[in-house]
């Protein structure tokens, strides 16, 4: 395992992350929320450290996301999909911020400033 | 008002949470700097994180729009073919690195797995489009990695700043006052014995003073 290394991977949509196949990523494409958990489940037991899932994916899988939020050794990062992006990784990084700093002071500032 | 603990006003008690509550002071005081400090790389992350979301996202939905514009020109069977093997395999090593003790990941991608080509199949059934479509994720791969590790930090490090937030709450608005309160508690219900014990023996002095000069 060392030795080979750990690989990348790709959930979602079969037409937004079939290009990702093309590049060397491990792929499974899904259509919906069972199929998702079970996609991560099976990436993350195959040694694959990093996963981009495709916004849709994401938001109908919220509890397998939320299960390996906190895991330091799988990184599940959501990318937008074929529909382009939604807003929904970002709602995450901004949540990121209000759960840390306890108020949204990054992107309030910008909109005012826009 | 913090309520006191329920322990017995003794002398031995007294020393005991008097040396708790130093213990307390500094440790809230460490968590303080702890948090402080890590609100500060925090808000540097999460900029970085922002801004290459931002341009990940744009560059991502660029290079997924040419790649539906070449499936719209291939037939579905000659492009599932095409990309059912792989022409390469990325491999990446994940390390981790410590922010103020939280480990973060660090992912660095081979550079041997980079350099072999990327097309996986032949020129004469696919369309322009496809190569293009997969250069361009190609070249976008470094700003992923990259995404990935930022935002993996970020969620990390604010479920951090989420518990130390907690611990110095905790510590400032419920330990540190209860052990104050129960101080003073003791301290009182000791001055108090210790006056009804002088008390006594003012009592006791006069009356045998009685009854010596009676």
């Amino acid at each position: 395992m060392a030795d080979k290394g750990m690989s990348m991977g790709a959930v979602g949509e079969r037409d937004a992350v079939l290009c990702f196949k093309a590049i060397g990523m491990d792929v499974i494409p899904t259509s919906n929320g069972d199929e998702t958990t079970r996609a991560l489940f099976t990436l993350v037991s195959r040694g694959v450290r990093v996963i981009f899932i495709t916004e849709k994916a994401a938001m109908e899988a919220p509890e397998a996301l939320k299960r390996y939020q906190s895991d330091a050794g799988v990184a599940v990062i959501p990318i937008p999909g074929s529909q382009g992006a939604g807003g929904y990784a970002m709602a995450r990084v901004k949540a990121n911020v209000e759960k840390a700093i306890g108020a949204d002071i990054l992107f309030n500032n910008d909109e005012k400033e826009g | 008002m913090a309520s006191t603990l329920r322990v017995n006003p003794t002398r031995m008690e007294l020393t005991r949470i008097k040396r708790r509550l130093v213990t307390a002071r500094r440790g809230h005081k460490l968590l303080k700097d702890k948090r402080d400090e890590m609100v500060r790389q925090f808000i540097l992350l999460v900029r970085e994180n922002r801004a290459l979301r931002q341009e990940v996202e744009r560059e991502l939905s660029a290079a997924l729009n040419s790649f539906a514009l070449a499936r719209s020109v291939t037939e579905p069977e000659l492009m599932e073919e095409a990309l059912l093997y792989p022409a390469r395999n990325i491999a990446i090593d994940m390390t981790t690195r410590s922010i103020l003790s939280v480990r973060v990941p660090s992912i660095r991608v081979r550079e041997e797995t980079m350099r072999e080509t990327t097309l996986s199949y032949g020129l004469a059934e696919t369309s322009a489009q496809l190569d293009g479509a997969i250069a361009g994720l190609a070249d976008l791969l470094p700003k992923l990695i990259q995404l990935a590790e930022v935002e993996k930090s970020c969620d990390l490090l604010a479920d951090e700043i989420e518990k130390t937030r907690r611990r110095v709450n905790a510590l400032e608005y419920v330990m540190i006052p209860q052990f104050e309160e129960t101080i003073r508690f003791i301290t009182m219900k000791l001055d108090e014995n210790e006056r009804g014990n002088l008390t006594r023996l003012m009592k006791v002095k006069s009356m045998i003073q009685e009854r010596a000069e009676g």
